[in-house]
Protein backbone atom coordinates (compact mmCIF):
# COMPACT_ATOMS: atom_id res chain seq x y z
CA UNK A 1 0.00 0.00 0.00
CA UNK A 2 1.34 3.40 -0.99
CA UNK A 3 1.05 6.51 1.15
CA UNK A 4 -0.45 9.06 1.04
CA UNK A 5 -3.85 7.56 0.29
CA UNK A 6 -6.13 9.58 -1.97
CA UNK A 7 -9.68 9.65 -0.59
CA UNK A 8 -10.90 13.01 -1.88
CA UNK A 9 -12.73 11.81 -4.97
CA UNK A 10 -15.43 14.50 -4.74
CA UNK A 11 -12.76 17.07 -5.49
CA UNK A 12 -11.35 15.24 -8.44
CA UNK A 13 -10.58 11.72 -9.57
CA UNK A 14 -7.48 10.17 -11.01
CA UNK A 15 -7.96 9.61 -14.74
CA UNK A 16 -8.65 6.04 -15.73
CA UNK A 17 -5.68 4.75 -17.78
CA UNK A 18 -8.18 3.53 -20.39
CA UNK A 19 -9.38 7.10 -20.79
CA UNK A 20 -5.84 8.32 -21.28
CA UNK A 21 -5.27 5.65 -23.93
CA UNK A 22 -8.35 6.78 -25.83
CA UNK A 23 -7.10 10.37 -25.88
CA UNK A 24 -3.52 9.79 -26.98
CA UNK A 25 -4.03 9.72 -30.77
CA UNK A 26 -5.82 13.06 -30.65
CA UNK A 27 -2.77 15.11 -29.73
CA UNK A 28 -0.22 14.24 -32.42
CA UNK A 29 -2.02 12.27 -35.10
CA UNK A 30 -5.67 13.25 -35.29
CA UNK A 31 -5.17 16.87 -34.34
CA UNK A 32 -7.64 18.53 -36.71
CA UNK A 33 -10.18 21.18 -35.86
CA UNK A 34 -13.57 19.49 -35.61
CA UNK A 35 -15.07 22.51 -37.36
CA UNK A 36 -12.85 22.11 -40.45
CA UNK A 37 -15.30 20.84 -43.05
CA UNK A 38 -13.06 20.53 -46.09
CA UNK A 39 -10.37 17.99 -45.24
CA UNK A 40 -9.92 14.65 -43.54
CA UNK A 41 -8.14 16.10 -40.49
CA UNK A 42 -11.30 17.96 -39.62
CA UNK A 43 -13.60 15.06 -40.50
CA UNK A 44 -11.74 12.65 -38.27
CA UNK A 45 -11.80 15.07 -35.37
CA UNK A 46 -15.50 15.66 -35.91
CA UNK A 47 -16.17 11.96 -36.01
CA UNK A 48 -14.41 11.53 -32.64
CA UNK A 49 -16.41 14.38 -31.15
CA UNK A 50 -19.70 12.92 -32.38
CA UNK A 51 -18.80 9.51 -30.94
CA UNK A 52 -18.17 11.14 -27.57
CA UNK A 53 -21.46 13.03 -27.78
CA UNK A 54 -23.24 9.71 -28.20
CA UNK A 55 -21.30 8.07 -25.35
CA UNK A 56 -22.30 10.86 -22.98
CA UNK A 57 -25.89 10.92 -24.18
CA UNK A 58 -26.14 7.15 -23.58
CA UNK A 59 -24.95 7.57 -19.99
CA UNK A 60 -27.72 10.04 -19.11
CA UNK A 61 -30.57 8.89 -21.34
CA UNK A 62 -30.29 11.79 -23.79
CA UNK A 63 -29.76 12.02 -27.54
CA UNK A 64 -26.39 13.03 -28.95
CA UNK A 65 -27.64 16.35 -30.33
CA UNK A 66 -28.63 17.43 -26.83
CA UNK A 67 -25.02 17.42 -25.55
CA UNK A 68 -23.13 20.75 -25.61
CA UNK A 69 -19.43 20.56 -24.79
CA UNK A 70 -17.99 23.07 -22.32
CA UNK A 71 -14.84 23.54 -20.27
CA UNK A 72 -16.41 21.96 -17.20
CA UNK A 73 -19.35 22.15 -14.86
CA UNK A 74 -18.73 25.71 -13.72
CA UNK A 75 -19.17 26.86 -17.28
CA UNK A 76 -22.13 24.52 -17.81
CA UNK A 77 -23.85 25.94 -14.73
CA UNK A 78 -23.20 29.51 -15.81
CA UNK A 79 -24.46 28.82 -19.32
CA UNK A 80 -27.56 26.98 -18.13
CA UNK A 81 -28.65 29.53 -15.56
CA UNK A 82 -27.61 32.81 -17.17
CA UNK A 83 -28.57 31.49 -20.60
CA UNK A 84 -32.07 30.62 -19.39
CA UNK A 85 -32.54 33.87 -17.48
CA UNK A 86 -31.64 35.91 -20.55
CA UNK A 87 -33.46 33.79 -23.13
CA UNK A 88 -36.70 33.63 -21.13
CA UNK A 89 -36.56 37.14 -19.61
CA UNK A 90 -39.88 38.05 -21.24
CA UNK A 91 -41.61 35.05 -19.71
CA UNK A 92 -40.43 35.72 -16.16
CA UNK A 93 -37.60 36.74 -13.90
CA UNK A 94 -37.71 34.29 -11.01
CA UNK A 95 -35.32 31.41 -10.33
CA UNK A 96 -35.54 28.86 -7.50
CA UNK A 97 -32.46 27.17 -6.14
CA UNK A 98 -31.33 26.01 -2.71
CA UNK A 99 -28.77 26.95 -0.11
CA UNK A 100 -26.34 24.01 -0.36
CA UNK A 101 -25.65 24.38 -4.08
CA UNK A 102 -22.08 24.65 -5.29
CA UNK A 103 -20.72 28.19 -5.58
CA UNK A 104 -20.87 27.90 -9.36
CA UNK A 105 -24.67 27.95 -9.03
CA UNK A 106 -25.02 30.22 -5.98
CA UNK A 107 -22.70 32.91 -7.27
CA UNK A 108 -24.25 32.75 -10.74
CA UNK A 109 -27.63 33.37 -9.12
CA UNK A 110 -26.21 36.23 -7.03
CA UNK A 111 -24.81 37.74 -10.21
CA UNK A 112 -28.26 37.58 -11.81
CA UNK A 113 -29.86 39.14 -8.74
CA UNK A 114 -27.78 42.26 -9.40
CA UNK A 115 -29.35 42.34 -12.85
CA UNK A 116 -32.86 42.30 -11.47
CA UNK A 117 -33.61 38.57 -11.43
CA UNK A 118 -35.40 37.40 -8.29
CA UNK A 119 -33.92 34.27 -6.70
CA UNK A 120 -35.44 32.05 -4.02
CA UNK A 121 -32.92 30.03 -2.02
CA UNK A 122 -34.79 27.10 -0.49
CA UNK A 123 -33.54 25.85 2.88
CA UNK A 124 -32.64 22.22 3.48
CA UNK A 125 -33.64 20.01 6.38
CA UNK A 126 -31.27 18.33 8.81
CA UNK A 127 -31.09 15.49 6.27
CA UNK A 128 -29.71 17.89 3.65
CA UNK A 129 -32.72 17.61 1.35
CA UNK A 130 -35.14 20.29 0.19
CA UNK A 131 -38.80 20.14 1.10
CA UNK A 132 -40.97 19.54 -1.97
CA UNK A 133 -43.93 21.43 -0.49
CA UNK A 134 -41.72 24.46 -0.01
CA UNK A 135 -40.57 24.13 -3.59
CA UNK A 136 -44.16 23.99 -4.81
CA UNK A 137 -45.07 27.04 -2.75
CA UNK A 138 -42.11 29.00 -4.05
CA UNK A 139 -43.18 28.71 -7.69
CA UNK A 140 -44.92 31.79 -9.08
CA UNK A 141 -46.14 32.70 -12.55
CA UNK A 142 -42.83 34.52 -12.99
CA UNK A 143 -40.71 31.42 -12.25
CA UNK A 144 -38.67 30.32 -15.26
CA UNK A 145 -36.12 27.94 -13.78
CA UNK A 146 -35.56 25.57 -10.86
CA UNK A 147 -31.88 24.72 -10.34
CA UNK A 148 -31.30 21.97 -7.78
CA UNK A 149 -28.13 19.87 -7.63
CA UNK A 150 -28.42 16.13 -8.16
CA UNK A 151 -26.06 15.16 -5.35
CA UNK A 152 -24.22 17.36 -2.90
CA UNK A 153 -20.47 17.64 -3.16
CA UNK A 154 -19.85 17.92 0.58
CA UNK A 155 -22.33 15.57 2.18
CA UNK A 156 -23.26 13.28 -0.71
CA UNK A 157 -27.04 13.46 -0.27
CA UNK A 158 -29.13 12.90 -3.40
CA UNK A 159 -31.99 15.35 -3.95
CA UNK A 160 -35.40 14.07 -5.14
CA UNK A 161 -34.78 15.17 -8.73
CA UNK A 162 -37.57 13.20 -10.42
CA UNK A 163 -40.12 14.61 -7.93
CA UNK A 164 -38.78 18.09 -8.65
CA UNK A 165 -39.08 17.36 -12.36
CA UNK A 166 -42.74 16.39 -11.97
CA UNK A 167 -43.61 19.51 -10.00
CA UNK A 168 -41.81 21.73 -12.50
CA UNK A 169 -43.45 20.08 -15.49
CA UNK A 170 -46.92 20.72 -14.09
CA UNK A 171 -46.11 24.41 -13.71
CA UNK A 172 -44.25 24.74 -17.02
CA UNK A 173 -40.97 25.63 -15.32
CA UNK A 174 -37.59 24.44 -16.62
CA UNK A 175 -35.34 22.28 -14.43
CA UNK A 176 -31.56 22.50 -14.34
CA UNK A 177 -29.48 20.15 -12.24
CA UNK A 178 -25.80 20.36 -11.41
CA UNK A 179 -25.11 16.63 -11.62
CA UNK A 180 -21.31 16.62 -11.39
CA UNK A 181 -21.24 14.39 -8.33
CA UNK A 182 -23.90 12.01 -9.61
CA UNK A 183 -23.11 11.35 -13.27
CA UNK A 184 -21.10 8.18 -13.66
CA UNK A 185 -21.72 7.25 -10.02
CA UNK A 186 -25.45 6.60 -9.81
CA UNK A 187 -28.06 6.12 -12.57
CA UNK A 188 -29.06 9.46 -14.04
CA UNK A 189 -31.72 9.67 -16.72
CA UNK A 190 -32.89 13.00 -18.09
CA UNK A 191 -36.18 11.50 -19.30
CA UNK A 192 -37.33 9.76 -16.14
CA UNK A 193 -35.86 12.55 -13.99
CA UNK A 194 -37.71 15.21 -15.99
CA UNK A 195 -34.62 17.37 -16.33
CA UNK A 196 -34.24 20.03 -19.05
CA UNK A 197 -30.65 21.09 -18.41
CA UNK A 198 -27.90 19.04 -16.76
CA UNK A 199 -24.29 19.94 -16.00
CA UNK A 200 -21.52 17.35 -15.86
CA UNK A 201 -17.76 17.38 -15.63
CA UNK A 202 -15.15 14.91 -16.91
CA UNK A 203 -12.67 14.91 -14.06
CA UNK A 204 -15.28 13.91 -11.49
CA UNK A 205 -15.66 10.48 -13.05
CA UNK A 206 -12.15 9.47 -14.09
CA UNK A 207 -12.04 11.63 -17.21
CA UNK A 208 -9.81 14.60 -17.99
CA UNK A 209 -9.97 18.01 -16.35
CA UNK A 210 -11.02 21.07 -18.34
CA UNK A 211 -13.85 19.39 -20.19
CA UNK A 212 -17.51 19.01 -19.35
CA UNK A 213 -20.90 19.13 -20.94
CA UNK A 214 -24.32 20.65 -20.65
CA UNK A 215 -27.35 18.61 -21.62
CA UNK A 216 -29.93 20.87 -23.28
CA UNK A 217 -33.32 19.29 -23.96
CA UNK A 218 -34.48 19.46 -27.59
CA UNK A 219 -38.00 18.10 -27.24
CA UNK A 220 -40.88 18.59 -24.80
CA UNK A 221 -39.89 21.37 -24.48
CA UNK A 222 -37.19 22.56 -26.85
CA UNK A 223 -34.93 24.58 -24.56
CA UNK A 224 -33.08 27.57 -25.91
CA UNK A 225 -30.22 29.40 -24.26
CA UNK A 226 -28.57 32.74 -24.78
CA UNK A 227 -24.90 32.04 -25.41
CA UNK A 228 -22.43 33.53 -22.95
CA UNK A 229 -19.48 33.85 -25.32
CA UNK A 230 -19.46 35.35 -28.77
CA UNK A 231 -17.55 33.60 -31.53
CA UNK A 232 -17.80 31.04 -34.27
CA UNK A 233 -21.19 29.68 -33.26
CA UNK A 234 -20.08 26.18 -32.33
CA UNK A 235 -22.31 23.78 -30.43
CA UNK A 236 -25.61 24.85 -31.98
CA UNK A 237 -24.65 28.47 -31.34
CA UNK A 238 -24.76 27.99 -27.60
CA UNK A 239 -21.06 27.71 -26.92
CA UNK A 240 -18.49 29.18 -29.29
CA UNK A 241 -14.88 28.09 -29.21
CA UNK A 242 -12.82 25.43 -30.97
CA UNK A 243 -13.64 22.07 -29.46
CA UNK A 244 -11.15 20.45 -27.09
CA UNK A 245 -11.04 17.24 -29.11
CA UNK A 246 -8.69 15.13 -26.92
CA UNK A 247 -10.58 16.20 -23.81
CA UNK A 248 -13.92 15.45 -25.43
CA UNK A 249 -12.71 12.01 -26.54
CA UNK A 250 -11.60 11.33 -22.95
CA UNK A 251 -14.92 12.53 -21.56
CA UNK A 252 -16.75 10.15 -23.89
CA UNK A 253 -14.52 7.22 -22.97
CA UNK A 254 -15.03 7.95 -19.27
CA UNK A 255 -18.79 8.03 -19.84
CA UNK A 256 -18.79 4.69 -21.61
CA UNK A 257 -16.70 3.02 -18.90
CA UNK A 258 -19.00 4.46 -16.24
CA UNK A 259 -22.13 3.25 -18.04
CA UNK A 260 -20.77 -0.29 -18.30
CA UNK A 261 -19.20 -0.57 -14.85
CA UNK A 262 -21.38 1.64 -12.66
CA UNK A 263 -23.57 -1.09 -11.21
CA UNK A 264 -20.64 -3.19 -10.06
CA UNK A 265 -18.45 -0.30 -9.03
CA UNK A 266 -21.09 1.39 -6.92
CA UNK A 267 -21.74 -1.88 -5.10
CA UNK A 268 -18.05 -2.27 -4.31
CA UNK A 269 -17.67 1.33 -3.16
CA UNK A 270 -20.79 1.16 -1.03
CA UNK A 271 -19.40 -1.93 0.71
CA UNK A 272 -16.09 -0.17 1.36
CA UNK A 273 -17.81 3.04 2.48
CA UNK A 274 -20.00 1.12 4.92
CA UNK A 275 -16.98 -0.75 6.23
CA UNK A 276 -15.23 2.55 6.91
CA UNK A 277 -18.35 4.01 8.53
CA UNK A 278 -18.86 0.98 10.76
CA UNK A 279 -15.22 0.88 11.83
CA UNK A 280 -15.36 4.50 12.92
CA UNK A 281 -18.84 4.47 14.49
CA UNK A 282 -18.23 1.21 16.35
CA UNK A 283 -15.01 2.45 17.93
CA UNK A 284 -15.78 6.07 18.73
CA UNK A 285 -18.64 7.77 20.53
CA UNK A 286 -20.13 11.11 19.54
CA UNK A 287 -19.48 10.87 15.83
CA UNK A 288 -22.24 12.35 13.70
CA UNK A 289 -23.13 11.54 10.10
CA UNK A 290 -23.82 14.70 8.10
CA UNK A 291 -26.78 14.33 5.76
CA UNK A 292 -29.13 11.40 5.43
CA UNK A 293 -27.62 8.05 4.47
CA UNK A 294 -30.96 7.05 2.94
CA UNK A 295 -30.63 9.12 -0.21
CA UNK A 296 -26.92 9.11 -0.64
CA UNK A 297 -24.04 8.57 -3.04
CA UNK A 298 -22.51 5.12 -2.55
CA UNK A 299 -18.90 6.31 -2.27
CA UNK A 300 -19.39 9.27 0.01
CA UNK A 301 -19.26 9.79 3.78
CA UNK A 302 -19.18 13.00 5.81
CA UNK A 303 -18.63 12.73 9.56
CA UNK A 304 -18.31 15.22 12.40
CA UNK A 305 -16.15 14.24 15.34
CA UNK A 306 -17.39 16.08 18.42
CA UNK A 307 -14.82 17.64 20.75
CA UNK A 308 -11.92 17.52 18.33
CA UNK A 309 -10.90 20.34 16.03
CA UNK A 310 -10.77 19.77 12.29
CA UNK A 311 -7.33 21.07 11.45
CA UNK A 312 -5.60 19.08 14.19
CA UNK A 313 -7.54 16.04 13.02
CA UNK A 314 -6.30 16.51 9.45
CA UNK A 315 -2.80 17.02 10.81
CA UNK A 316 -3.02 13.67 12.53
CA UNK A 317 -4.12 11.90 9.37
CA UNK A 318 -1.80 13.75 7.03
CA UNK A 319 -1.04 10.61 5.06
CA UNK A 320 -4.69 10.51 3.96
CA UNK A 321 -5.99 13.06 1.47
CA UNK A 322 -9.51 14.09 2.54
CA UNK A 323 -11.42 17.36 2.90
CA UNK A 324 -12.67 19.11 6.00
CA UNK A 325 -15.46 21.59 6.69
CA UNK A 326 -13.15 23.30 9.11
CA UNK A 327 -12.69 27.04 8.72
CA UNK A 328 -8.94 26.65 9.11
CA UNK A 329 -8.76 24.66 5.90
CA UNK A 330 -10.76 27.10 3.83
CA UNK A 331 -9.71 30.38 2.31
CA UNK A 332 -12.63 32.22 3.86
CA UNK A 333 -12.05 31.22 7.51
CA UNK A 334 -15.75 30.35 7.65
CA UNK A 335 -16.83 26.81 8.44
CA UNK A 336 -18.70 24.95 5.72
CA UNK A 337 -21.90 26.75 4.68
CA UNK A 338 -23.34 23.38 3.68
CA UNK A 339 -22.99 21.90 7.17
CA UNK A 340 -24.29 25.12 8.73
CA UNK A 341 -27.34 24.93 6.45
CA UNK A 342 -28.05 21.49 7.93
CA UNK A 343 -28.25 23.11 11.34
CA UNK A 344 -24.90 21.79 12.56
CA UNK A 345 -23.31 24.11 15.11
CA UNK A 346 -20.06 25.80 14.17
CA UNK A 347 -18.17 23.41 16.43
CA UNK A 348 -19.41 20.33 14.57
CA UNK A 349 -18.86 22.00 11.22
CA UNK A 350 -15.28 22.68 12.28
CA UNK A 351 -14.64 19.03 13.05
CA UNK A 352 -16.05 17.41 9.93
CA UNK A 353 -14.29 15.21 7.44
CA UNK A 354 -15.46 14.24 3.98
CA UNK A 355 -14.34 10.84 2.77
CA UNK A 356 -14.69 10.32 -0.96
CA UNK A 357 -13.94 6.81 -2.15
CA UNK A 358 -13.18 6.06 -5.74
CA UNK A 359 -12.39 3.51 -8.39
CA UNK A 360 -8.77 3.13 -7.31
CA UNK A 361 -9.22 2.76 -3.56
CA UNK A 362 -8.55 -0.71 -2.18
CA UNK A 363 -9.98 -2.48 0.86
CA UNK A 364 -6.53 -2.34 2.50
CA UNK A 365 -6.54 1.43 2.17
CA UNK A 366 -10.01 1.67 3.66
CA UNK A 367 -8.93 -0.47 6.63
CA UNK A 368 -5.87 1.70 7.15
CA UNK A 369 -7.92 4.91 7.02
CA UNK A 370 -10.49 3.55 9.47
CA UNK A 371 -7.83 2.51 12.01
CA UNK A 372 -5.92 5.74 11.64
CA UNK A 373 -8.97 7.96 12.12
CA UNK A 374 -10.04 6.07 15.23
CA UNK A 375 -6.53 6.29 16.64
CA UNK A 376 -6.08 10.02 16.00
CA UNK A 377 -9.53 10.97 17.29
CA UNK A 378 -8.91 9.01 20.50
CA UNK A 379 -5.59 10.75 20.96
CA UNK A 380 -7.05 14.21 20.33
CA UNK A 381 -9.92 13.55 22.69
CA UNK A 382 -7.46 12.69 25.41
CA UNK A 383 -6.11 16.17 24.74
CA UNK A 384 -9.52 17.82 24.54
CA UNK A 385 -10.82 19.81 27.51
CA UNK A 386 -14.24 19.74 25.86
CA UNK A 387 -14.36 15.96 25.79
CA UNK A 388 -13.33 15.91 29.45
CA UNK A 389 -16.09 18.36 30.40
CA UNK A 390 -18.68 16.45 28.38
CA UNK A 391 -17.69 13.21 30.09
CA UNK A 392 -18.14 14.98 33.46
CA UNK A 393 -21.69 15.75 32.35
CA UNK A 394 -21.19 19.48 31.78
CA UNK A 395 -23.49 21.01 29.17
CA UNK A 396 -21.01 22.85 26.95
CA UNK A 397 -23.70 24.99 25.37
CA UNK A 398 -24.49 26.50 28.78
CA UNK A 399 -20.89 27.35 29.63
CA UNK A 400 -19.54 30.88 29.59
CA UNK A 401 -16.71 31.05 27.06
CA UNK A 402 -14.21 33.81 26.64
CA UNK A 403 -14.60 34.62 22.96
CA UNK A 404 -11.44 35.82 21.27
CA UNK B 1 -0.18 24.31 5.70
CA UNK B 2 3.44 23.63 6.54
CA UNK B 3 4.16 23.31 10.25
CA UNK B 4 7.53 23.93 11.85
CA UNK B 5 9.39 20.92 13.23
CA UNK B 6 8.80 22.17 16.77
CA UNK B 7 5.03 22.40 16.25
CA UNK B 8 5.02 18.90 14.80
CA UNK B 9 7.07 17.62 17.72
CA UNK B 10 4.66 19.07 20.29
CA UNK B 11 1.68 17.82 18.30
CA UNK B 12 3.08 14.30 18.03
CA UNK B 13 4.49 14.24 21.57
CA UNK B 14 2.51 16.72 23.64
CA UNK B 15 4.11 17.41 27.03
CA UNK B 16 2.20 17.47 30.31
CA UNK B 17 -1.20 16.42 29.03
CA UNK B 18 -3.75 15.93 31.76
CA UNK B 19 -5.67 17.51 34.57
CA UNK B 20 -4.95 18.53 38.14
CA UNK B 21 -7.58 18.65 40.87
CA UNK B 22 -9.20 22.01 40.29
CA UNK B 23 -10.53 22.07 43.87
CA UNK B 24 -7.03 21.85 45.33
CA UNK B 25 -6.13 25.21 46.88
CA UNK B 26 -2.63 25.07 45.42
CA UNK B 27 -3.93 24.53 41.88
CA UNK B 28 -4.83 27.38 39.55
CA UNK B 29 -6.98 26.65 36.50
CA UNK B 30 -7.35 28.78 33.38
CA UNK B 31 -9.79 27.94 30.61
CA UNK B 32 -9.80 30.30 27.64
CA UNK B 33 -11.23 30.37 24.11
CA UNK B 34 -14.54 29.14 22.77
CA UNK B 35 -15.58 26.03 20.84
CA UNK B 36 -17.19 28.10 18.05
CA UNK B 37 -13.87 29.82 17.44
CA UNK B 38 -12.13 26.47 17.13
CA UNK B 39 -9.83 26.85 20.15
CA UNK B 40 -10.28 26.06 23.84
CA UNK B 41 -7.29 25.78 26.16
CA UNK B 42 -7.30 24.53 29.72
CA UNK B 43 -4.07 25.17 31.56
CA UNK B 44 -3.41 24.31 35.18
CA UNK B 45 -0.54 25.07 37.54
CA UNK B 46 0.24 23.52 40.92
CA UNK B 47 2.14 25.98 43.07
CA UNK B 48 4.20 25.31 46.17
CA UNK B 49 2.59 27.77 48.60
CA UNK B 50 5.83 28.10 50.54
CA UNK B 51 8.15 29.02 47.67
CA UNK B 52 5.67 30.32 45.11
CA UNK B 53 7.31 28.00 42.57
CA UNK B 54 5.21 26.17 40.00
CA UNK B 55 5.84 22.50 40.65
CA UNK B 56 3.56 21.04 38.05
CA UNK B 57 1.67 22.20 35.01
CA UNK B 58 -0.89 20.37 32.87
CA UNK B 59 -2.90 21.25 29.81
CA UNK B 60 -5.66 20.07 27.58
CA UNK B 61 -6.36 21.85 24.30
CA UNK B 62 -9.07 21.67 21.69
CA UNK B 63 -7.65 23.39 18.67
CA UNK B 64 -5.31 23.25 15.73
CA UNK B 65 -1.76 21.89 15.86
CA UNK B 66 -0.34 25.32 16.65
CA UNK B 67 -2.74 25.75 19.57
CA UNK B 68 -1.77 22.35 20.94
CA UNK B 69 1.92 23.15 20.53
CA UNK B 70 1.57 26.60 22.14
CA UNK B 71 -0.07 25.22 25.26
CA UNK B 72 2.24 22.21 25.43
CA UNK B 73 5.25 24.54 25.27
CA UNK B 74 3.70 26.82 27.90
CA UNK B 75 3.48 23.96 30.41
CA UNK B 76 7.14 23.13 29.79
CA UNK B 77 8.15 26.71 30.44
CA UNK B 78 5.94 27.12 33.51
CA UNK B 79 7.44 24.30 35.52
CA UNK B 80 10.11 25.61 37.89
CA UNK B 81 9.18 29.25 37.44
CA UNK B 82 7.75 31.37 40.21
CA UNK B 83 4.24 32.70 39.80
CA UNK B 84 5.58 36.16 38.99
CA UNK B 85 8.11 34.84 36.48
CA UNK B 86 5.29 32.93 34.81
CA UNK B 87 3.40 36.15 34.22
CA UNK B 88 6.38 37.46 32.26
CA UNK B 89 5.92 34.85 29.50
CA UNK B 90 4.79 36.75 26.41
CA UNK B 91 2.98 35.39 23.40
CA UNK B 92 5.81 36.64 21.20
CA UNK B 93 8.19 34.28 23.02
CA UNK B 94 5.94 31.40 21.97
CA UNK B 95 5.69 32.69 18.39
CA UNK B 96 9.48 32.83 18.14
CA UNK B 97 10.11 29.46 19.74
CA UNK B 98 7.58 27.64 17.53
CA UNK B 99 8.08 29.78 14.39
CA UNK B 100 4.33 30.36 14.17
CA UNK B 101 3.10 31.97 10.94
CA UNK B 102 1.02 35.18 11.20
CA UNK B 103 -2.33 33.34 10.89
CA UNK B 104 -1.45 31.29 13.99
CA UNK B 105 -0.40 34.15 16.27
CA UNK B 106 -3.79 33.99 17.97
CA UNK B 107 -2.81 30.54 19.27
CA UNK B 108 0.10 32.08 21.16
CA UNK B 109 -2.11 34.88 22.47
CA UNK B 110 -4.50 32.27 23.75
CA UNK B 111 -1.66 30.44 25.51
CA UNK B 112 -0.57 33.66 27.21
CA UNK B 113 -4.18 34.29 28.23
CA UNK B 114 -4.37 30.76 29.62
CA UNK B 115 -1.24 31.29 31.73
CA UNK B 116 -2.64 34.56 33.11
CA UNK B 117 -5.99 32.95 33.81
CA UNK B 118 -4.42 29.99 35.64
CA UNK B 119 -2.16 32.19 37.78
CA UNK B 120 -5.07 34.57 38.41
CA UNK B 121 -7.20 31.68 39.60
CA UNK B 122 -4.44 30.49 41.91
CA UNK B 123 -4.01 33.99 43.35
CA UNK B 124 -7.76 34.35 43.86
CA UNK B 125 -7.87 31.08 45.74
CA UNK B 126 -4.95 32.12 47.91
CA UNK B 127 -6.55 35.49 48.47
CA UNK B 128 -9.79 33.93 49.58
CA UNK B 129 -7.94 31.60 51.91
CA UNK B 130 -5.52 34.05 53.43
CA UNK B 131 -6.62 37.54 52.50
CA UNK B 132 -4.11 39.24 54.78
CA UNK B 133 -1.09 37.50 53.30
CA UNK B 134 -2.24 38.02 49.75
CA UNK B 135 -2.60 41.74 50.32
CA UNK B 136 0.76 41.86 52.02
CA UNK B 137 2.39 39.99 49.15
CA UNK B 138 1.27 42.67 46.73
Amino acid sequence: MKLPIYMDNHATTRMDPRVLDSMKPYFLEIFGNAASRNHSFGWEAEEAVEKSRKQIADLIGATAKEIIFTSGATESNNLAIKGTAQMYAERGNHIITQVTEHKAVLDTCKHLEKEGVRVTYLPVGKNGLIDLDQLQDAITDKTILISIMYANNEIGVVQPISEIGKIAKKKGVLVHTDAVQAVGKIPVNVISDGVDLLSLSGHKFYGPKGVGALYVRRRNPRVQLTSQMDGGGHERGMRSGTLNVPGIVGLGAAAEIARKEMAEESKRLEYLRDKLKDKILNNLDEVYINGTMEHHLPHSLNLSFAYVEGESLLMGINDIAVSSGSACTSATLEPSYVLKALGAGDDLAHSSIRFGLGRFNTEKEVDYVGDKVVDVVQKLRELSPLYELAKEGVDLSKMQWTAH
Amino acid sequence: MAYSDKVLDHYNHPRNVGSLDKNDASVGTGMVGAPECGDVMKLQVKVNPGTGIIEDAKFKTFGCGSAIASSSLATEWLKGKTVDQALEIKNTDIVNELSLPPVKIHCSVLAEDAIKAAIGDYKRKRGAEKPAEAVAAQ
